[in-house]
Order: structure tokens, then sequence, then C-alpha cells
């Protein structure tokens, strides 16, 4: 099965390059290519998911030199972090392009530009040398630039260049932590597994520090952590549907992704030592997340500033994770915790992708505004949107038996291990966040309705293709995470193993 | 002399016979177009001697006074795809705006020659030779348009700054010749490591200058933005790229050379030139409309990241990075340009914000613009990136983490300008939304500097080893 992985990676961009040849004219054949492309690349994600064994480490590997007299290689891989991370990217890629079918201003370049946007997604998760992983992680700014800037609401320029400018302070911060590495590791290498081996700072704290903050600021920007986080609302508000569920689905995951494969193997004794600062900061995240969010009136701000919320619990359980390392005695904690954080990745990628559906639902083609308090018992008119729309956010507040509840419950019973207090004041985060969602709901769909509203259609056969998927998988992984968690689970236990 | 020597300078030779050919072709026909199409297939003809030459065991030749090595081939090759891409670009930009057409063509052939000499030079008084010629000629490119006031302003203002520079270039080296008492690079380092440091550090700060012009290094930068913006913007491009690529090569074959770090330490002098190179030029392209000026203020910034290559020369990554970096600006500094040009001339603005609906009105330049753009800012996969990813590591492999950081943050700054203009073309709404002809000369140089700016990006290995192997050669 070598090349599956780029044959993965590539198709969509392949698809993306032969609509750049169709005539503007087909519309309804662009959208056929886009659509077949993402989906034969959701379909060889699954077979790489049937074919994928637990526990086996590094699989599907493709390597080819590439830049040889720097040792760059075109390297690929997954493990069961990756893993999940490809099918989740795949699967929301799909449902965003059936989501997109009623584009219609500029839609060749939108496909392509989304198509492209894909491949670089799944190339950051695939890439296991640096400078590949690199490229794909700059590949992936450029297209959700033009997303926002073309097809992004009233304000798209401000945020377009605000996210581009943000981010790419990040991935520099990041290229010059990369150069650190490369130039200490011995022999100079790009492959992030052999300076995982190497260790190439251990001896040099003052060095390793400046990588660690490089990589840190780089993937804090990214997911968003707070104070850095400032970027994620207007870039959220002004973009459309689709890039919206694609950046908080997808996007942000590649920062506390970056945390999991760089940071906390590749320099585990300098994010120790600053691991309390950082979980500080994750409980910031996720209190701050969720009191803005609850002050919100428009809807698709407030399910932005939840996902500042839950990205804070994926980033306490990393950051209690790095406090556990080297201590033997709290593997089984960072190991409890690191699953959580994973699952929670997963979990909000599913629930925070559906919720951007739910809000592009109504605002995009039904009432044309957000505002949470303009509305009033939908209930009664939209059953079939009211109840995925209250599956969606029951699972966002962590209800148990829905995908989000697993993730937050494992996050906090590792991280009780490590960081006690802080982990005890994070669990009010909860509360704070269940108040949002239910006043939400309640705001939306009980109570009397607004006549303003009474020829709303419910949604159609297209709408309920890209949101029930979801909330089908919200309920499954809710009530049997156990086939997710233990690819996840895997992968975990052994990069706990190595950090002891 | 010896007579094999005649063998090793037939590109020299053949592109000044293209050059006096091009002249007489211009008195026969009526047809402009024709010299130009010569020009360019001449020009290609002499990468098959140049080629020759790249296998060759580094020499100098001429009684010491000329380079035959990888270093002086690299630039070789360089100057020749710039001048054939400008050549291409000018023959759809200049009918209609002059009537001596053909010279312009023999002219820019006869600077390319000019800049291969300043590159190969190793005997200073030929170096002051081929500079001067490089800018006499210059000169004449930068106000070729008679009638035209800023074309004007551009041709007397390059004229009088460049002449004050070569003069203060010229009294720096006629330092080394009193300090030393010989023409001869190879010679002087011999001999100059008994001078008194005091008269050495004044001797290459003065040739610095001159350098310094050149290459557009801040604090000798003022001449850019007017000059370009001025010049016909093929001659804009090509000054951006092929006579700063030239000022490097000079500036490093005598720095590498002659001035031994040990002795006299210019690397923190010229690493705070580059900061500041980069940080001042990046500022002054923030505010810029007309797109010559932002690129000139940019050109002048990325002289600075340039400058990182040279102060990095320790190790593979720094000098070898100049010179991908310097190849890979050329594609896409041409390209740029290219794209200004054509604009210039179908819209007669060089107005950003007149680029507005660019991607409706002519989707394939609006691309490519795009492309270029994102690749000065220095994302990959483009050719820039190479060239930044290559002195970035080059400065970090040297210590200097700082100047490396310093190149992040004005690459950071840089995307804001860049980022405007495609901004103008693809997210500004179009006043009109005629499409715009694209003529064909000028769309076969932009879709080289396209493919050079793409390919180079995915993949950079045989420009490494070029790079690398030019590098090797230039200590003979």
């Amino acid at each position: 099965m070598s090349g599956i992985l780029s044959l993965i990676i590539f198709l969509p961009l392949l698809g993306g390059l032969i609509i750049l040849f169709i005539p503007k004219s087909a519309d309804r054949v662009m959208k056929q290519i886009a659509l077949v492309a993402s989906i034969v690349s959701l379909l060889l994600s699954l077979v790489l998911a049937a074919q994928f064994s637990r526990g086996g480490g590094m699989q599907f590997e493709e390597r080819y030199s590439w830049i040889p007299s720097i040792g760059v290689n075109y390297y690929l891989a997954v493990d069961g972090l990756s893993l999940p991370l490809i099918v989740l990217t795949a699967v929301l890629s799909v449902l965003s392009v059936i989501y997109s079918w009623r584009i219609d201003v500029r839609l060749k370049e939108y496909l392509f530009l989304f198509l492209l946007l894909e491949t670089g997604m799944l190339g950051v998760f695939a890439a296991l040398d640096f400078f590949l992983f690199y490229v794909f992680w700059e590949i992936t700014l450029v297209p959700m630039y033009f997303l926002i800037g073309i097809w992004g609401g009233p304000r798209r320029e401000y945020a377009a260049i605000k996210f581009f400018l943000f981010t790419l302070v990040g991935s520099l911060a990041m290229l010059l932590a990369i150069l650190i590495m490369y130039f200490n590791a011995e022999p100079h290498t790009f492959s992030m597994l052999e300076l995982i081996r190497q260790q190439p700072l251990a001896d040099t704290p003052l060095l390793a520090a400046l990588a660690f903050w490089g990589f840190f600021l780089s993937f804090a920007i990214k997911v968003p952590m707070w104070p850095f986080h400032t970027w994620l609302p207007d870039a959220h508000v002004e973009a459309p549907t689709a890039a919206s569920v694609i950046l908080a689905g997808v996007l942000l995951k590649m920062g506390t992704y970056g945390f999991l494969r760089i940071s906390l193997p590749m320099l585990p004794e300098t994010f120790k030592a600053y691991a309390f600062f950082i979980a500080v900061l994750a409980l910031l995240g996720i209190v701050y997340g969720a009191l803005v969010a609850m002050a919100q009136t428009d809807l698709k701000k407030l399910v932005a500033y939840s996902s500042v919320n839950h990205m804070g619990y994926v980033m306490l359980g990393t950051a209690a994770a790095a406090g556990a390392v080297g201590d033997p005695s709290k593997a089984a904690a960072a190991a409890t915790a690191l699953n959580g954080a994973v699952f929670e990745m997963i979990a909000h990628g599913v629930i925070t992708g559906a919720l951007f559906f739910v809000v592009g639902v109504i605002y995009d083609y039904r009432a044309h505004t957000r505002g949470v308090d303009e509305f009033g018992g939908l209930g009664a008119k939209l059953p079939v949107y009211t109840g995925i729309t209250t599956i969606a956010m029951l699972a966002s507040l962590g209800l148990p038996g829905l995908m989000g509840f697993v993730a937050e419950f494992l996050v906090f019973l590792g991280s009780f291990g490590v960081f006690p207090y802080l982990t005890a004041v994070a669990v009010t985060g909860v509360i704070f966040t269940a108040a949002m969602f239910l006043w939400t709901i309640q705001r939306i769909f009980l109570g009397a309705p607004n006549p303003r509203w009474a020829t709303l259609p419910d949604m159609d056969a297209r709408e309920k293709l890209t949101l029930v998927p979801l909330a089908v998988l919200m309920i499954v992984f809710g009530l049997f995470p156990k086939p997710l968690l233990d690819v996840i689970n895997a992968a975990m236990t052994s990069l706990v193993t190595a950090l002891r | 002399m010896n007579p094999a020597d005649l063998w090793s300078i037939v590109p020299e030779l053949w592109l000044t016979g293209l050059a006096i050919f091009l002249l007489l072709v211009d008195l026969f026909t009526a047809r402009k177009t024709v010299v130009g199409v010569v020009a360019v297939i001449g020009l290609l003809l002499s990468i098959i001697p140049t080629g020759v030459l790249l296998g060759q065991d580094p020499r100098t030749i001429l009684a010491g006074t000329y380079a035959v090595d990888g270093f002086a081939v690299f630039f070789k090759i360089l100057t020749v795809i710039a001048t054939a891409l400008v050549t291409l670009a000018a023959m759809d930009w200049l009918p209609g705006r002059t009537q001596y057409e053909g010279e312009f063509y023999a002219l820019l052939v006869f600077t390319a020659v000019a800049l291969i000499l300043m590159a190969a030079s190793t005997d200073i008084i030929l170096l002051a030779l081929s500079v001067e010629f490089v800018s006499l000629t210059s000169y004449v490119l930068a106000g070729y348009l008679k009638g035209n006031v800023k074309s004007n302003e551009a041709g007397v203002k390059y004229f009088l700054f460049g002449a004050t520079a070569s003069a203060v270039m010229l009294f720096g080296f006629s330092i080394l010749y009193g300090l030393t008492g010989t023409t001869n690079l190879y010679e002087i380092a011999r001999r100059v490591s008994d001078a008194p440091l005091q008269a050495l550090s004044l001797s290459v700060a003065l040739m610095l200058t001159g350098f310094g012009f050149k290459i557009s290094m801040v604090p000798f930068h003022q001449w850019t933005p007017d000059v370009y913006e001025g010049a016909p913007t093929p001659v804009a491009a090509y000054l951006s790229v092929a006579s700063k690529a030239a000022g490097f090569a000079a500036l490093v074959r005598l720095l590498m050379v002659v001035v031994d770090p040990r002795q006299l330490n210019w690397v923190p002098l010229l690493a705070i030139l580059a900061a500041v190179s980069m940080t001042l030029g990046n500022l002054l392209a923030l505010p810029q409309r007309n797109i010559k000026r932002m690129l000139a203020y940019s050109s002048i910034s990325h002289a600075g990241f340039l400058l990182i290559g040279v102060v990095a020369f320790r190790g593979d990554f720094g000098t070898p990075g100049l010179l991908i970096y310097l190849l890979g600006y050329t594609f896409t500094q041409l390209g740029a340009f290219f794209v200004a040009a054509l604009i210039g001339r179908q819209l007669g603005t060089d107005d950003i914000p007149d680029y507005a609906g660019l991607s409706r009105r002519a989707p394939v330049s609006a691309l490519l613009m795009a492309v270029f753009m994102l690749s000065l800012t220095g994302l990959p996969p483009t050719s820039v990136f190479v060239g930044k990813f290559y002195v970035l590591a080059g400065a970090i492999d040297n210590g200097l983490l700082w100047l490396a950081i310093v190149g992040v943050v004005n690459s950071i700054i840089s995307l804001y300008y860049y980022a405007g203009v495609i901004r103008a073309m693809y997210i500004m709404p179009a006043p009109s939304t005629v499409p715009l002809e694209e003529p064909a000369a000028l769309q076969v140089a932009l879709g080289i500097a396209g493919l050079g700016t793409l390919i180079i990006g995915l993949y950079p290995q045989p420009i490494i080893d070029l790079a690398r192997s030019a590098v090797l050669l230039l200590r003979i």
C-alpha cells in the first residue's frame, strides 16, 4: 500500500488543477470534480484506517530524497495521533464541498482554493520531515486568506489580512526554531523522528528555550491560546461557512498537533519547565472563552469563542502531560490527559464543524441574521434543524453520551493527577459552557415564536447530508468511544513511555 | 597572452559580437521586433559556450585579470537569463514609446557583457572599468524615453549618484593599490596582511560605498525609487536584478578574496547594514501606491536579505544561499515587473489601486502576480522562499540568530504590502470587466518567470548544486 498517503494528500490538489482548466460556464462539472476528488481522498483515508495496526507506531511510510544536499526528504507516515486527524480532515472537506454546492460567486477559484487547502492540511498531519511539514503548513495559509478575503462577510479584508499576518508571525518563528534544531543535530537532519531520538538541545538549555518559544508562538497562535486568540473571532465571523468549518475543525488542530508531535517529544524538559505557565494560559482560555462566548449575541461569534474555550481543554491536557515528564508516578495520568486532549481535538472538529454548518444554514440561505436574540420559538417551525443543533450544542457543552463528554472527562481526569488546583478551577469552565449553550438553545428554539420567521423552511436534503453524518458521529463516539480511543491510546502511551 | 585564453571568453566575445550585429540589423530593417528576436536568439545561444565552461578547473586568464570559475559562470547564466527575459518584455513594451527601439536591445546586450565582466574581474583596474561600462549603458537606458520628464529625471539622478559612488569606489581601489603595489586581487590578498589596519578599513569603507550603490544598500539607496519609477519598466526590472546581482558578485569576490575577516572584521558592519537595509526598505515600501516604487523599496529590503548571505560566509549555507537567492529573486522580481509593464502598457497606470479586479480581466497575469508577491514574501514553495531559507539558515549557522530574527520580522512586515497587491487584484471590485489584452512576447517572459519561480521552489536541488560548485570554485 505504499503511495496511499501521497494519493490521499494530492488527489484534492489534482482535482483542483483539473478544475482550473474547465470552462467557467460548466459549474456543475467543476463541483462534481471537487466532490469526487475529496470523496476518493476520504475513501482512501478510510482504507488507511481499516488497515492501520494499533500500536504499530509509524505506518504507511513513504520516503524519497527531495533536496539531498541539505538532507530534506519527502517523508510521510501516520500513527495513532495523525490518523484520526487525517480522517477528520477528509470528512469535513467532503461535507464542506457538499455544503458549498450553492456557491455561485467565482466558483472555479473557490473550489481550487478549497482543494489546495485540503492538500495542505492533510500534508501537515502526514509529514515527518520538518521542511516538508513547513511547506504544507504554509500552503494552508494562502487559500484561507483568499477564502476569507473574497467570499467573506463585510469586514473580510481586515479579517483576512489579520489572519494571514498572525499566522505568518507564528510560522516564521517556527522556521527559526526548526533551523536551530537542524544545526544542533549531529548529523544535521530535518527528520522529526531522528530529532526526537537525538534530543539535540538537551544540553543547551538556552537554545532549547529559544526553540521551544519559537514553536510555542507558532502553535499557540494557531490553536489559538489566550492571549493570541484575537484573530480568531474576526476570521470566523467573516469567513464563509465552509471555511469556518475547516478553520475550526482542522486548522486549529494543526496547533495542538504541533504541540504533541513536536514540542512535547522534541523538547520535553523545556516543555516541563514551562508546563505550569502554559497550563495557566490554557485555563485562562477556558474561562475567558466561555465567559466571552456567553456575552455574545452573534451566534457565529459565540461558536468562535467556544472554540477558544474548547481548545483550552486540549492545551490543559497537553500541558499536564508535559508537567508529568520525568515523573514515572504520574505517567498514567499523563497518558490519560493526552488521550483526552487528542480525543477532544477530534470531538471539537466534529462538534464545532457541525455548529458552524448550523450557523450557516440559518444565516446563509434563510434568516440572513445571526443575532441570537432575534429568533425564538424556532423549535416548532424547524424540527430537524432544532434537533441537530441541540445535539451539537449538548455535545459541545459536554453532556454524557455525546462525544464532547468523553474528551473533557479524560482531560480533567488526567490533568487532575498533575495540576489538581488548576484542573479544579478549569472544571468550572464547564458550567459556563453549559450555561452559554443552554441559554442559546432557549433563546433560539424555545419561547414564543417570532412571527418574522413564520415562513422559514426546514433543512433541505443537501444540508441534512452535511449535518446528519456529524450528528451520528457525535452520538456513536459518545456512546462507544473505544475504537477511536484505542488508536489514540496506543500512540499516546508510547509517547509517554518515550518521555520517561 | 595565451591564445587558448580566447576559448575561455567565447561567451563574452559572442555577446559583444551580438550587440554590434544588433546595431547592424537595426540599420537594415524597419521592423524593430526583428532586432529583439535576434537578440533573444543570440542570448540563448551564448548559453552553449557558457555551459562548456561549467566543468572546467578554476583559473585566471589574460595575465591574471579575468576569472574562469564556477562563480563567474553562475553570473554569466544569471545575466543572460535576465537579459533575454527583459528583451522579450521590452518587445511588447517599447513600440510606440520610442523611435530608437533597435538600439535599446543592443544597449541591453552591451550591458549584459559589462555585467559579466564585472562578475569575473580579478583585477581592480578591470573591475573599475567594467563598473563604469555598466554605469554608462545603464544611465542611457534609464533615461531612454527622451520626451518623458520622469525618465529624464531617472537618467540624470542615476548618473549623478552613480558617478559619485564610482569616484568614491575608485578612491578606495587606489588606496588598496597604494597599500600593496599591485592591482591583481589574488596578489593583493597575499600582500595586504602587512597593511596598516586604518588604511585598509578606509579602503574597504570607500569600496563598500560604490558597491552599496549598485546593490541599493542603505544608506546608498536613495536613487532607487526615483530611478525605478522613471525608467522604462523593463529597464527598472533589469536594474533591480542583473545590476544588483553583478554588484553582489563583485562585492563577494572582493571581500572573500582580499579582506580576511581575521585581519579586518567586516562582519558586524555588514550585518548591521543588512538589518538596516531590510528594515528601512520595508518600512518605506509600506505606504507606496506606485507599484514600481513599491518594488524599488522592496528591492532595498531584499538587498538586506542578500547581505545576510554575504555576512554568513562560513559554512555551506550563506554564500550558496546568496547565489540561490539571487537567481530565485531574478525570476520573481522580473515577473513582478513584467506584470507591472503589462498593466502600464494596457491601462497606462502604475498605481496599485488600479490593479483592482485584475483577476477577472487578466486571470493568468493576476495569478502569476499573486505567485510573485507570495514568493517575494518568502512563502513556500517558491524560489525566494528557498533563498530566504538558505540565508536564514546561514545566519543561524554563523551564530547570527539576531540577524535571522530581524529577517523574519521583516518578512512579516513585507507581507502587508505584497498582500496589498493581491488584495487589489482579487478582492477589490473591478471598475470594468473588459478583458485585457495580454501580448505574446510579454506572456512568454511572464510564463518563464513564473515557471522559474515555482520550479526552483519545488525542486531546488540542481540550483543548489550549481551554487555550491560556484562558491567552492571562488577562492581558486
